[in-house]
């Protein structure tokens, strides 16, 4: 079949949340004065991404059993505190990590992509669990297989449920993926 | 927990003699006491049993099971226990597939309210006399009724349409398409 | 500086007309736009002027640990004057699976009902296939089971109580209970392979037996976390001027209510009623131990939370009694032996012929009791859980239903939430102790 050349549209980077990025001329003061891939830009896309993988507010989206290992990776024992990503905002706007925790079934879907709507940018999303990754050994008419299947994914855990330290593994690697992304701030 | 025992439980025998000609059918088969009563006598069944010496105060369960290849099809199956006495009955009433229509126990039973609900979401059997006979697990727009054996088990139906998220399903890796433009991610219409 | 316990509150609290039966609570049901049929009672002595109301939404996304459920509410004021409770937001077609899947292979399915006393779950399943069967489990395993159900009960209380207090603000009192049931985690992860849904009952038996140093080990968390924490919690929360404002007499109903409505488990012992299936109908090993239970006085929230507090100390003694017998019984199969339902051991199915066939029938086709239908109720840590098995001769079952104490549980909260404030609602809901898993199933 024939590619229409008006309709190829080049795949984002996938960081920050979107295989197909926003509109990619940023209108930011440093693209402006044509310093957008020089030290200046780097330099603070590191700061940033420092300052913003120590500092994430979580909202934890729980629905189902892994919310239970999500207790726990948020009690003593294996404490989300030690990586800044402790203290959970129940409302998505003022939250920036949005942790999909357990099973989305079809009722449950506008309203997961409403909340993710609200949230603003820039946000990362975590599906914890097999059944927020890919719906889980749950094949039936009511279970969405997935949650990437209404939005954008950046970490996908595996586990029935996930062990708390895999959690805190995931965290990690989001850490790493923010520190690496660019921040577009200025 | 035999069931070739051909004695009666006192609590069957109860029920055998207090509702006489009301039971179309009884077993006790692994150790469950179960009467099969008519679709139409359910609430009149569930009062004598409230009101009467075996004072069956709650009602535990109410479910439907889809026997699709006899007729009538459908079984309301509900189950009592005593909190004086300690003891269960299982009440079975069946209901045609054209008119799968059962008097609520609702007036009786507070728990009858959520789980006739249930019923009336999975299977489709209404309940008349029910104050609120409307889904309970599943959202208004979800059509059919799902655990009826000809629901087909994937048939999903979901609000909207779903992201295109990027990997190919199970075709696309187990028979390749070679030699033939892929279409880019993102230009196609979601599934 | 004297505490005293008699007094609720220093100011005065309008109370309104509480429902008095079973459908009879002087409401009415108001039809909402957005498919919401909400109970709403006016209160006496004053006319209804519905103008000053609102009605708010408690979204499918809340911050309450316990599960997901949307309820939609008509305030007047902070008071709640009327109420929907709109489950289904976790419903993954359980009983659906079920019939697609072998008696074995449902058992997974199983531990998601109740996710925070899995074996439970696996264990009323395993009943309700070996009622079928016509088969009793070896001495043995009846122990292991009683012991683990009991140690499964104390983990679910822990988490309902940890997050129960938790909404209310007790923070150390949740950090203080998580930390004891992780500890219980990690130990049951020692012996069935997973920390929260275990798998570990099978038809017939058990997946693997339990050494004896697991019960050592199991006394230990007893003795050093469980015991000086839950006095601990105790010390916290019990005279907490707080804690007795927010909980004593918030969310109380009458016991005939109750039992109309079907609720089981703490709930209805905090009213009083003490209905308990392991003392009327004692399964497993339930009848070689003896046990308090617990039961409330006002059915009020306070009670809810002492009556859980108390189950563990009661299944603590519980699991006490049976560690003396099961270190007796050491060696003794814990499967049943019968070829229609246990997987032969592996080594026979390696060297000969009939075990290998037996393995395969069982794993490809299933257990396959005989026809007929089976309702086998076990206490599970929210009120009676039972299964509800109609066989067709084959090894799937035809249809497998799961009687959710939470779900019932969760009919009745209406008549708790009418007449409360708003800030009553998340403590109401932390004791009713609704699992999501098992709510919608």
């Amino acid at each position: 079949m024939a590619v229409d050349p008006s309709k190829i549209v080049q795949l984002g980077d996938g960081r920050n949340g979107n295989l197909v990025p926003e509109d990619p001329t940023h209108n930011t003061l440093l693209t402006r004065a044509g310093l957008e891939d020089t030290v200046w830009a780097t330099r603070l896309d590191a700061v940033m991404g420092w300052a913003r993988k120590f500092s994430l507010f979580q909202y934890p989206f729980v629905t189902a059993c892994c919310g239970m290992e999500f207790m726990a990776v948020s009690a003593s024992h294996y404490d989300t505190d030690r990586f800044g990503a402790a203290l959970p905002r129940f409302s998505p706007r003022q939250a920036d990590m949005l942790m999909i925790v357990g099973t989305i079934v079809h009722k449950q879907a506008p309203v997961l992509k409403a909340v993710y709507e609200q949230m603003a940018d820039p946000k990362w999303v975590v599906a914890v669990g097999a059944c927020a990754v890919s719906g889980g050994f749950y094949q039936n008419y009511t279970s969405v297989p997935g949650a990437d299947k209404i939005i954008p994914v950046d970490v996908y855990i595996p586990g029935c449920p996930p062990r708390p330290e895999t959690i805190l593994d995931a965290l990690v690697k989001l850490q790493e993926k923010i520190q690496h992304s660019r921040h577009n701030v200025l | 927990m035999s069931d070739t025992t051909p004695e009666l439980s006192p609590v069957l025998s109860a029920v055998l003699e207090g509702l006489g000609d009301k039971v179309l059918g009884w077993h006790s088969q692994f150790g469950d006491d179960t009467v099969l009563v008519d679709g139409a006598a359910r609430r009149d069944v569930a009062t004598w049993l409230k009101d009467g010496d075996l004072a069956f105060d709650m009602l535990m369960d109410t479910t439907v099971v889809d026997y699709i290849e006899e007729e009538p099809r459908f079984e309301v199956v509900d189950h009592f226990f005593s909190t004086k006495h300690h003891h269960r009955i299982r009440v079975k009433s069946r209901v045609p597939e054209d008119k799968p229509n059962s008097p609520s126990l609702t007036p009786l039973y507070g728990s009858a309210n959520w789980m006739e609900r249930e019923a009336f979401d999975m299977y489709g059997v209404v309940f008349d006399d029910h104050p609120d006979m409307r889904r309970i697990l599943l959202y208004p727009e979800f059509q059919g009724y799902p655990l009826r054996k000809d629901y087909d088990k994937l048939h999903e139906q979901p609000l909207f349409p779903a992201r295109y998220s990027g990997v190919r399903e199970t075709d696309e890796v187990m028979n390749p398409r070679v030699g033939v433009e892929l279409p880019i991610h993102g230009t196609e219409v979601p599934r | 500086m004297s505490v005293n316990r008699q007094d609720r509150t220093s100011t005065p609290v309008k109370t309104l007309a509480k429902p008095k039966t079973a459908y009879n609570f002087g409401g009415e049901l108001v039809e909402l736009p957005g498919d919401i049929r909400m109970h709403r009672i006016y209160p006496e002595g004053e006319d209804a002027d519905l103008s000053s109301r609102t009605v708010v939404n408690i979204g499918p996304s809340h911050p309450a640990m316990h599960g997901t459920i949307r309820m939609v509410v008509e305030l007047d004021g902070e008071t709640i004057v009327g109420v929907d409770v709109i489950p289904g937001y976790l419903h993954r077609g359980f009983e659906k699976e079920c019939e697609a899947h072998t008696y074995h292979q449902a058992i997974p399915y199983t531990d998601r009902l109740n996710y925070c006393s899995p074996l439970i779950n696996n264990f009323a399943w395993a009943g309700a296939v070996e009622k079928m069967f016509g088969v009793e489990v070896p001495e043995r395993t009846k122990l292991i089971r009683t012991y683990l159900s009991e140690v499964s009960r104390i983990t679910d209380h822990l988490t309902s109580m940890g997050a129960g207090l938790m909404e209310l603000g007790a923070l150390t009192a949740f950090l203080y209970l998580i930390e004891v049931r992780d500890w219980m985690w990690e130990h049951i992860c020692h012996v069935s392979g997973a920390r929260l849904t275990q798998s570990y009952g099978r038809v017939g038996g058990l997946a693997r037996d339990v050494p004896n140093d697991w019960l050592d080990r199991m006394n230990e968390i007893f003795e050093t976390s469980l015991i000086p924490k839950l006095r601990d919690v105790h010390n916290l929360v019990d005279h907490n001027r707080i804690f007795i404002d927010r909980m004593r007499g918030v969310g109380v109903v009458s016991q005939e209510d109750l039992i109309s409505y079907g609720v089981t488990g703490p709930c209805l012992r905090a009213a009083g009623v003490g209905l308990d299936c392991r003392t009327y109908a004692p399964y497993d090993a339930y009848d070689q131990v003896t046990f308090d239970v617990p039961i409330g006085k006002y059915g009020d929230n306070y009670d809810r939370y002492f009556v859980r507090m108390r189950e563990m100390e009661e299944s603590m003694k519980i699991c006490r009694q049976l560690d003396p017998l099961l270190r007796k019984s050491v060696g003794e199969p814990i499967n049943v032996d019968d070829a229609r339902l246990t997987l032969p051991p592996k080594k026979e199915v390696y060297s000969n012929i009939e075990a290998l066939m037996n393995h395969f029938k069982l794993i490809m086709e299933g257990p396959r009791p005989p026809k007929g239908e089976v309702y086998h109720a076990v206490e599970g840590a929210n009120g009676e859980l039972g299964f509800y098995l109609v066989s067709d001769g084959t090894g799937l079952p035809y249809k497998a239903r799961c009687r959710p104490p939470s779900f019932v549980n969760m009919g009745a909260i209406h008549l708790m939430l009418l007449g409360s404030q708003i800030a009553d609602i998340v403590p109401i809901f932390g004791q009713i102790n609704m699992i999501g898993g098992e709510c919608d199933r």
